[in-house]
């Protein structure tokens, strides 16, 4: 494999600047790691369809001239003779994502010391996450102090439509792009410096695959789906709402113009999820605003309201 | 669910490793993944074949082994076998089979040279 084109991958990643042009299948192209001409052809399948920045369907795309060990030819020939060299085996068995779930411990004990409830608003890209919050604090009567921490990728545009409700925000620059982690949280908590016993939320980044592993250290996941994405998406993306404690169907308002029914979609979120409940709403039209304010009023002070940990942990 | 943020992770882990062992070297890296992980083991393969450049891990024979996934019927009791979130229980063919394992992450093993 070309390691210096590799590198400078390794390198946009980090840096969030990445792109490829997609490509199907089949279609001739410019490999993406080494730049060789050939054709295209995916590497595993069922990668996220939606959300921005490097993931797993723009890595995936490599010409075919390097089947059979696409990029990875050196090192699977070393793979082979691995086992023959003697050295010292240390026997780990540490989760991958343990830095983070560390966090997101630390994470839940500073909120539960000061009564903050954290609220983790996930759903894809362009649910309404940023439209139902500007409602939500529209609506907060003054007894319930809110902050806001966005998670928008590369625009501060979804926190100056926050700023602009007089509730303080932060935005999160996520810089690899998909999803926020614990220690994101952590940092913009910090800049925020939430009140006593406010509502913390966070709006994280539009995605359905990412953020399901990534513990924030949050009092309660809030899964958003609009009426306009299908109500097949839980069948698609089933861990995101297995990680849930509740589903919100946005822009109900739709209702009339989509083939959406809520009772399906939530039907087939409560296969992976079946203690689940369903909110049905509408920033526009401000349905489901008042049983949304008592949900999160009820919320427990200084527990996770899920007592099941979340998959991958 | 995002593979270049767990080879990482993983980079990290493994040099913390190998620092702990004076080690500038790692021979081979065994990793888990569960089958309920949500993580596509080839593309987690190649991201890994770039965070570990230029690492102590950096050629590194890379070990997958799987867990198989488990899970417990909430309708029946019944545990057993679970391939996927979305099956139903293989008793009474109810959803909602909570996944009991299979679904972990782990860096299990590191060899060092
Ligand atoms: N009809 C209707 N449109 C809505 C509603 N809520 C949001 N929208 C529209 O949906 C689009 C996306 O809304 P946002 O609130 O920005 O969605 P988001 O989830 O924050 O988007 P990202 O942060 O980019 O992932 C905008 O054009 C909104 O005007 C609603 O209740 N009804
Ligand atoms: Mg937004
Ligand atoms: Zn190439
Ligand atoms: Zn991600
Ligand atoms: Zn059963």
């Amino acid at each position: 494999m070309n390691r210096h084109a590799a590198l400078q991958l390794r390198e946009a990643y980090n840096a969030n600047v990445f792109s490829v042009p997609e490509l199907k299948a089949g279609e001739a192209g410019v490999c993406s790691v080494c730049g060789c001409g050939g054709v295209a052809y995916q590497i595993g399948d069922s990668g996220p369809r939606e959300g921005r920045g490097l993931n797993r369907r723009t890595l995936a795309w490599q010409s075919t001239a390097h089947a059979g060990g696409p990029h990875l030819g050196p090192a699977d020939t070393r793979q082979e003779r691995g086992h023959a060299e003697s050295g010292r085996r240390i026997a780990l068995e540490q989760a991958i994502l343990s830095r983070n779930d560390r966090q997101a411990r630390q994470n839940r004990m500073d909120f539960a010391q000061r009564g903050i409830r954290a609220i983790n608003l996930m759903s894809g890209p362009g649910a309404g996450k940023t439209s139902w919050l500007v409602r939500t604090l529209e609506a907060l009567p003054e007894a319930m102090p809110a902050a806001v921490i966005e998670g928008d990728q590369q625009t501060d545009l979804d926190a100056d439509r926050i700023r602009a409700t007089g509730v303080p925000a932060v935005q999160i620059n996520t810089g690899k792009g998909c999803h926020l982690d614990a220690a994101m949280v952590a940092a913009g908590s910090a800049r925020l410096g939430p009140a006593s016993d406010s509502l913390l939320f966070i709006e994280n980044v539009g995605n359905l695959v990412c953020p399901a592993a990534f513990d924030l250290g949050e009092t309660a996941k809030v899964v958003l789906l609009s009426v306009t994405e299908g109500q097949d998406k839980p069948l698609k993306y089933p861990d995101i709402f297995a990680a849930a404690d509740l589903l919100v169907i946005t822009k109900s308002d739709l209702l009339p113009h989509v083939e959406f029914d809520p009772q399906i979609a939530h039907g087939f979120a409560q296969r992976v999820n079946p203690k689940l409940s369903m909110l049905l709403t509408s920033a526009r039209s401000g349905e489901g605003i008042t049983e949304w304010l008592a949900w999160l009023a009820a919320l427990p002070r200084g527990t996770s309201a899920r007592m099941e940990e979340i998959p991958g942990g | 669910m995002h593979e270049m943020a767990l080879a990482e992770e993983v980079r990290r882990i493994v040099e913390e490793v190998a620092l702990a062992q004076s080690s500038r070297r790692v021979a081979s890296v065994v990793l888990e993944i569960g089958e309920l992980a949500a993580v596509e083991v080839d593309a987690l393969r190649f991201c890994l074949d770039l965070a570990l450049h230029g690492g102590a891990a950096e050629g590194a024979s890379l070990e997958f082994v799987s867990e198989p996934g488990e899970g417990i019927c909430p309708h029946c009791g019944a545990r057993g076998p679970l391939h996927a979130r979305l099956d139903p229980c293989a008793r009474c063919a109810g959803y909602g089979v909570r996944p009991v394992a299979g679904t972990a992450m782990r860096v299990k093993a590191v060899e060092v040279a």
